[in-house]
């Protein structure tokens, strides 16, 4: 790949790519292109910067890409007060530097990787056609865009995507119930809101390759004849929203969405609406309620948003990543797709390594890797170099897991089994500074301030969980009785996952940490 | 202006929350009286207007301070000491989390997950994404102090 820009770089100006990823711009990204800019300007160096996402290595962020002939040169972290000492190396023909890692593609970080979804994404330049079709973007729409709906469905449907938000369903049988939902309106909804702690493969995307999203969307429109599609985003991703916001208006401008796709004959048409802040929208009910403009309470299902969903029309509501993987799955075929992963897990998993962790970032791989892999090869351990003592899978709702799961492998079923979940692959890392009877009270807290409030098991559940928690870490540990229970209730009487998987956090860390809910382990710590 | 704000998105599918995020976006926070200005654009009760305004975390009911800091205390940055933070700021700088200073010059938030979980503790400073908050950066943002991970 990076030979394609090579080729297009051996005369002057040198090509370096900074990202304009939300993460990258966190630790300085703006400040380093201003940097290499003066700097640039100072030597009489013709230097141009494309703005591209982020590869992934978040640790290495800002990182700092030369185009050379042999490929893209990566530097990392770099600040601006690195800037100089890099123009003095000639960092710009690849020259050696102490901040300097080789090859971008040969960091075992990243080429251990099975990139599918994101196989674009920190390559490309987010906000050019050209740079997106030259890679490959738009192959799977024209594909289908030549197909039946029912074919297109029945391709998603053999490639055993499940649904990448959490609950794993399989997409193909959303979508079939929608395109089988006869209606004079059908609608597609993106839910971008990506609440869960440890997240943020949807945002990476969305900034990084946000005309993939937009070509998927239109795919599962023509599939089922839906004309309209909303992109729910959580208002925590201001910099998605920019970047996306402004891919909608350039797919726009050059037809790809409007009435006409690509001068198919076929509408459809694309608005992003900004959440605000409410956990509880990443349940699909509830985000369609708050896309109506109400309070985002929980329906209870049936009907299936499939065949009341928007406005109480046919909707196909999907994760980012489910949508996002569909064209390609659209252009290599079901097969090449599901060849990837294991058991009933398809194809690959962008997986997020998050928290306490010396090499964080984005790891895509297909199915099956270990935790143990993923947290110790890739993610090099602690960042505080303390030792590891749990790690918390799937977001607010997952599981707590001590050093002995951590041969459990990321495939949905292997999760169940262990009682947690991967949820949407986002994975914490915690040190030994960790005490799990304070975790399992916050995830009390967190599910009274997000509840909706429509179902009592959650709305009361929640802050029962809490206060009878604080008993516990006060010392009366036997109400861990009544902890049980009540997680019990939970369990089996809320209506949606937010009240239902509360119980999970919590009684996995009564499970595997009872240590940290004894008397004695509390008076030593306070 | 109020008005021409409300005029100009009720014609959206579900212009609810646009038009709220619009009236925050140009007067700080959703005024008591815009409620009825929006009921009556959109044709839903006051109630279900003033519902959906408490509903949701993002919308106020008074203005901000001058600087607002929302920062993250979900698991990810938890683990990196967030807690701390908060502790530090109550006890160091008299800034009690989810309050606005007295002088009205800073306003302290928490919220769940701003999607830098590799690098946290992470912090919305005036809308700017800020990784790997520490102490010495929130000295700077209480004290009004310009610091080099703030510009840019």
């Amino acid at each position: 790949m990076s030979g394609w820009k090579g080729d297009k770089m051996t005369t002057s100006p040198i090509t370096i790519y900074i990202p304009r990823d939300a993460a990258a711009l966190s630790v300085g990204a703006e400040r380093v292109v201003k940097a290499m800019q003066d700097e640039a300007k100072k030597r009489g160096v013709d230097l141009k910067i494309i703005r591209n996402g982020s590869r992934g290595m978040l640790w290495l962020e800002p990182l700092v890409e030369v185009v050379t002939a042999k490929g893209r040169v990566a530097y990392g972290p770099v600040t601006q007060k690195d800037v100089v000492s890099l123009f003095d190396e000639k960092f710009f023909n690849g020259g050696a530097h102490a901040l300097g890692h080789g090859l971008t593609e040969e960091i075992p970080f990243f080429k251990n990787q099975e990139r599918l979804t994101f196989q674009r994404v920190g390559m490309i330049d987010p906000l050019s056609l050209d740079d997106y079709i030259a890679h490959g973007g738009f192959v799977g729409l024209k594909k289908a865009l030549a197909m039946t709906g029912a074919d297109i469905v029945q391709t998603v449907t053999d490639s055993g995507l499940r649904g990448r938000g959490g609950a794993g369903f399989p997409t193909g049988i959303k979508w079939k119930t929608v395109l089988n939902t006869h209606d004079e309106q059908k609608y597609i909804v993106c839910n971008a809101d990506e609440g869960d702690s440890g997240t943020f493969a949807d945002r990476m995307l969305m900034e990084g390759d946000p005309f993939t999203l937009i070509e998927g969307m239109i795919i599962a429109g023509v599939a089922v004849g839906a004309t309209k599609g909303y992109v729910y985003l959580r208002s925590e991703y201001p910099n998605a929203h920019k970047i996306f916001g402004e891919a909608i208006q350039i797919a726009k401008k050059a037809g790809w969405l409007g009435k006409s796709v690509n001068g198919s004959g076929k509408a459809f048409d694309l608005e992003v609406r900004l959440g605000a802040g409410a956990y509880i929208c990443g349940e699909e009910t509830s985000l369609l309620e708050s896309l109506e403009g109400k309070r985002a309470i929980v329906r209870a299902k049936p009907p299936l948003p499939a065949i009341k969903g928007l406005f109480g029309k046919p909707t196909i509501i999907n994760n980012v990543m489910s949508l996002a993987t569909v064209p390609w799955i659209m252009a290599n075929g079901a097969k090449a797709y599901a060849d990837y992963g294991m058991g009933r897990s398809r194809g690959t998993l962008p997986i997020q390594l998050a928290g306490n962790i010396k090499r964080g970032g984005l790891i895509e791989k297909a199915f099956g890797v270990t935790l143990k892999d993923v947290i110790e090869t890739y993610g090099g351990g602690t960042a505080s170099g303390r030792p590891f003592r749990a790690v918390q899978v799937g977001g607010p709702l997952g599981a707590y897991f001590p050093a002995s799961l951590l041969d459990t492998p990321l495939d949905y079923e292997a999760f169940a089994a262990k009682k947690g979940m991967l949820g949407h692959g986002g994975i914490v890392v915690f040190d030994d500074r960790i005490d799990l009877a304070r975790q399992a009270r916050f995830a009390f807290e967190f599910c009274a301030k997000e509840s909706c409030g429509k179902c009592t098991p959650c709305r009361i559940g929640a802050v029962r969980g809490q206060e009878t928690m604080d008993q516990v870490i006060a010392g009366e540990t036997a109400k861990l009785g009544l902890v049980k229970e009540l997680c019990t209730l939970m369990t089996d009487a809320s209506l949606c996952a937010m009240g239902g998987l509360t119980p999970i956090p919590v009684i996995s860390a009564l499970e595997h940490f009872p240590e940290d809910f004894k008397p004695a382990h509390k008076l030593a710590a306070e | 202006m109020a008005s021409q704000i409300v005029n100009e998105l009720k014609y959206l599918e579900g212009a609810t929350l646009p038009i709220l995020h619009a009236l925050q976006e140009n007067f700080g926070y959703v005024d008591r009286r815009a409620v009825p200005m929006i009921a009556d654009a959109l044709n839903m009760s006051k109630a279900e207007i003033y519902g959906a305004i408490t509903f949701y975390h993002d919308f106020r009911e008074a203005p901000a301070g001058k600087r607002v800091v929302k920062l993250c205390r979900a698991e990810a940055c938890q683990s990196m000491g967030c807690e701390d933070l908060v502790h530090y700021l109550e006890t160091k700088q008299g800034i009690k989390i989810d309050s606005t200073s007295p002088s009205g010059h800073l306003t302290v938030e928490t919220v769940y997950c701003l999607g830098n979980c590799a690098l946290g503790p992470a912090a919305l400073i005036d809308g700017a994404l800020v990784g790997r908050v520490d102490k010495e950066l929130l000295d700077a943002v209480c004290a009004e102090r310009p610091h080099e991970r703030m510009e840019g």
